[in-house]
């Protein structure tokens, strides 16, 4: 078998599904087929992924490819350069096949915030796959690839995995490069990795974690080898249970599961505690603020002066500048960009964004202490399975709930992984989410490796290759 | 200023730190090249693209704010200005706010009023208070003219965009527009010293703007202030200013009273209009920028800092005064450079004659810097060389018209002051040996008048002396003839 025979596979796959789950946005087969052919001709094995296909969120540059964060702003916008987490699967000798699809500019926990169409889940049409991420949760719960990037704000890799039935994971703030990811929120940005198990993710990790020079919040901490270490005992490790998290708003199949999952863990051999996180009740209106203060001043250079799009019937600047924007932004990163400004203007600053702030740092106490007695802390991901589309997306305030158990860990910088726990009566994935200490995605992964061994799904979602 | 008023004035100076590179990328920070040759996907703003901070700025930075007597924080923070303009390509401006680089300085400034003809009478030092000095970058440029279809487009070149700026921002503590005029001239020649910034308005690597009001002389309270922008020099912005408090104060007694807005300095009509009133303000909505970490600057950084500045303009000024005996006006050219300082050093040191360095560098040499476009940084004559000319001239082996010509050649040449004078035979014969044949010679050729002197009439002593040194086109010893003389006439 060459590469070049596989990754043609992947990429008709990928055709044939695209027409009923839009996961793609782009399909880049030539230059994927160009690239098999390099590695297959080279000879020589750059590294562990040689020939390992990968599809990548349309919110990561790629200088092969276009990047339109979902967005008409940016359309088929095509980058100058490539994302560091990008050129690094390269290097190691990934193929990327293609870009997928997403709320625009990672704003949205559905998919339907996307300018072009939403992502269908696989397991039901009818529902959405989460989101921002849902094409590369999509592009791995369908089986195209094993594994994929997205990126995190706010839970945007572990909600759409949580409703896909794949394991995500959103790692430490400052473990891989943010170097070409398009910014949302730099505070709490990160880009995450989906797979069609932990195994899948602890292989892209190690290739893509660690200091980057391009990234001044890159930390230099030394990056683990991930696959190794996923077969460590777990036997004694402290996991945390929240159980103030477990009441109002959580669909009682969730809880019942996700009870199950940390009932199972006990009988693998942790032990379990109880913890409590007294501020996460802030998490939603803390994470509103920051998120869209800072992407209220991120989305500025989308102005239709120097790329992508701009208003043709403009007659001064100004002009340019509003029909632009009007034009070229969907009505959530709209309702954003407005909310952040809101916040950041004189005279309301500190009311909100200097408070919020305040708050995060409170949040961040919470898990410190609550490290000090457990190792991972366990919550489920989402409150509920997928939802139907169409059913939330009227009512923001109702959507940005999706976010409860996951915008914790961005405010706190914290990794945190979710991995299906099993199926609600409709036959719909739930997920688990496991919430770690800074730099512990080799314990997150371990664990995860381990659940998913012993229990995974009885079965497959209807759509898959 | 109309008696009973007194002015208040603010300054703000933005200084071009002189780094190589941009402040959050590799960019080079030129002048002048085609425009966005220097251009990457960080100062483009590209999305995606991050910025990281140019440690040499902090050095340049910190170097600058030290010798303008400001404390250096140990932490400051970045912050985003935001604010829509084509030339910003981020639509924000990467600026400090509330924690910046260095605060609260004292700094005290030479100032003197001027007579009508524009002459300096009693300088005096007064102290300022400097708030700030913050680093940020620069944006870039939008292009108007010169380029096809100007009518239809504008153009952009971010080049400029993102290279490093200290802002360097005063209290409300000037009172004439003269003080204002010697402070920017202080910050501008001490950025140079330093070699912070090259400091040059035209070329725009140094920028101010002034904040000024007027009140009653004994009013406690500020009145309302205008800014004043488009200072284009140190000239034209001493101008705005005047012009600015002579209208307020008008504006005040007429009852009109003064709008808190920004005005322009128009040079073609020399005055002050309207460019922004103060309901047009921005809302820069500043907020830390969280794409970079705060700057944390230690205490041995800012030791070795310490130790690298050389000693200040106005310290040299009151020591060159001091050790050298020159008179303020001297030594304040001497001090107007920092290499021009360095020139008169070495030649008073090697000279050992520090008044007659003073002299011949700042009449005969500085004349022939101006006359070829030269200054002491790049002088064919060297300190050495110079001093060497003043030592001929003390122990007399020229005299004062040679030497002046000695050094034009020597300016000309590059040659050394002792080459130049053995070539063009000024060099006087101090040689014995030499001297005896002369007057021998002499003395032949003169035989009655030896008699005639033998004979008793040593007058003629002043004749043979004429006639040696004739006969030695003037080079001979003139003390050694006479020796020489005596003992052959005998």
């Amino acid at each position: 078998m060459t590469i070049r025979s596989n990754i043609e596979k992947t990429l008709d796959n990928a055709e044939k599904l695209n027409g009923s789950l839009n996961s793609f946005l782009k399909i880049d087969r030539d230059y994927a087929l160009r690239r098999a052919e390099e590695l297959d001709n080279s000879g020589a094995k750059p590294g562990a992924l040689h020939g390992f296909a990968v599809a990548v969120k349309d919110n990561i540059c790629t200088s092969f490819s276009q990047t339109s964060c979902g967005s008409k702003i940016l359309g088929d916008y095509r980058p100058q350069y490539d994302a560091t987490a990008v050129s690094r699967l390269i290097d190691d000798g990934a193929v990327i096949i293609g870009k997928t699809n997403m709320d625009e500019f990672a704003m949205g926990s559905s998919n339907e915030n996307s300018a072009f169409g939403n992502v269908k889940n696989p397991w039901d049409l009818d529902r959405v796959p989460g989101g921002s991420s849902g094409g590369s949760a999509v592009a791995v719960a369908s089986g195209v690839v094993r594994a994929s990037l997205g990126s995190e704000t706010g839970g945007s890799v572990r909600q759409p995995a949580s409703f896909c039935g794949i394991a995500g994971l959103k790692p430490t703030y400052g473990r891989i490069s943010r170097y070409g990811l398009v910014a949302f929120a730099s505070s709490l940005d990160q880009i995450g990795i989906f797979g069609q198990t932990s195994r899948d993710i602890a292989s892209l990790l190690g290739v893509i974690a660690g200091r980057d020079k391009n990234d001044s919040t890159t930390a230099d901490v030394a990056v683990s080898d991930y696959v190794s270490e996923l077969d460590n005992d777990i036997s004694g490790i402290k996991i945390g249970v929240p159980r103030a998290l477990f009441g109002e708003g959580l669909d009682d199949e969730v809880r019942n599961s996700v009870e199950n999952a940390i009932e199972n863990y006990r009988k693998l051999g942790a032990e379990i505690v109880d913890v409590e996180l007294p501020n996460s009740k802030y998490s939603i209106a803390v994470y509103y603020i920051l998120a869209t203060a800072e992407a209220s001043s991120n989305l500025a250079r989308f102005d239709g002066v120097r790329y992508g799009f701009r208003a043709e019937d403009a007659h001064e600047l100004r002009e340019m500048y509003m029909k632009t924007r009007e034009e070229g932004f969907g009505a959530e990163v709209k309702r954003r960009i407005m909310l952040g400004t809101y916040v950041l203007s004189s005279g309301y600053y500190d009311a909100y964004y200097s408070k919020a702030q305040k708050v995060r740092t409170l949040l961040k106490n919470d898990f410190l202490s609550a490290f000090e007695k457990c190792d991972a802390i366990i919550t489920p991901t989402s409150p509920s399975t997928a939802f139907k589309i169409g059913e939330k997306s009227d009512d923001p305030l109702s959507m940005y709930l999706s976010d409860i158990y996951t915008a914790s860990a961005n405010l706190a910088g914290i990794p945190g992984i979710s991995i299906p726990c099993g199926l609600s009566s409709e036959g719909l994935p739930i997920g688990v989410q496991l919430l770690g200490p800074a730099w512990s995605e080799s314990k997150l992964l371990c664990l995860a490796n381990r659940f998913e061994s012993e229990f995974p799904l009885s079965k497959k979602p209807e759509y898959f290759v | 200023m109309k008696e009973g008023w007194e002015a208040v004035i603010g300054m703000e100076i933005h200084a071009q730190l002189k780094t190589e590179t941009k402040i959050f990328c590799g960019c080079a920070a030129n002048f002048g090249d085609e425009p966005n040759a220097n251009t990457c996907p960080v100062c483009l703003g590209l999305p995606g693209a991050l910025p990281v901070l140019n440690e040499k700025v902090v050095e340049l930075g910190a170097k600058a704010a030290l010798s303008l007597g400001l404390n250096i924080n140990e932490t400051s923070i970045f912050s985003r200005k935001n604010y829509f303009y084509p030339d910003l390509p981020k639509g924000y401006q990467i600026s400090q706010f509330d924690k910046p680089f260095s605060s609260n300085g004292t700094l005290e400034v030479l100032t003197a009023e001027r007579d009508e003809s524009g002459h300096a009478k009693d300088w005096k030092p007064i102290k300022i208070h400097i708030e700030r000095m913050h680093l940020e970058e620069d944006a870039g440029k939008n292009v108007h003219e010169g380029l096809p279809d100007v009518d239809k487009y504008s153009y952009i070149d971010l080049n400029r965009a993102g290279t490093p700026l200290g802002e360097i921002v005063t209290g409300p503590d000037f009172r004439t527009s003269w003080q204002a005029y010697d402070y920017v001239n202080h910050v501008r020649r001490v950025l140079q010293w330093v070699g912070a910034s090259d400091a040059d308005m035209e070329k725009g690597n140094l920028r101010c703007e002034a904040n000024v009001s007027v009140r009653k002389v004994g009013e406690e309270k500020f009145r309302n202030k205008v800014e004043l922008k488009n200072l284009n020099s140190v000239r034209f912005m001493q101008k705005a200013i005047e012009y600015e408090i002579e209208r307020q104060i008008e504006a005040h007694e007429s009852g009109e009273g003064v709008n808190q807005e920004t005005r322009l300095w128009d040079e073609k009509n020399n005055k002050t209009k309207v460019m922004r009133s103060k309901e047009d303000a921005h809302d820069y909505r500043y907020f830390p920028e969280p794409d970079l970490q705060p700057l944390k600057v230690s205490t041995e950084f800012i030791e070795k800092i310490k130790s690298e500045i050389p000693e200040l303009p106005d310290a040299m000024l009151a020591r060159f005064q001091r050790d050298y005996d020159l008179t303020f006006a001297d030594a304040s050219q001497l001090v107007g450079d920092i290499s021009l300082a360095a020139f008169y050093e070495a030649t008073a040191a090697a000279s050992k004659n520090a008044r007659a360095s003073a002299n011949w560098i700042l009449s005969e040499l500085q004349r022939e810097w101006n006359a070829a476009g030269n200054s002491a940084a790049d002088s064919p004559v060297s300190a050495e060389n110079l001093a060497e000319l003043i030592r001929f001239l003390d122990e007399e082996k020229i005299n004062g018209k040679q030497a002046k010509e000695v050094l034009i050649e020597m300016f000309a040449s590059g040659k050394s002051a002792a080459d130049v004078v053995k070539e063009q035979g000024l060099e006087q014969i101090s040689d014995s040996g030499a001297i005896e044949k002369i007057v021998e010679d002499v003395m032949a050729a003169n035989e009655g008048q030896v008699a005639a002197y033998r004979g008793g009439n040593e007058k003629l002593l002043g004749f043979f002396v004429g006639q040696v040194m004739k006969a030695s086109k003037g080079q001979a010893n003139p003390k050694m003839v006479n020796e020489v003389l005596l003992e052959k006439l005998k």
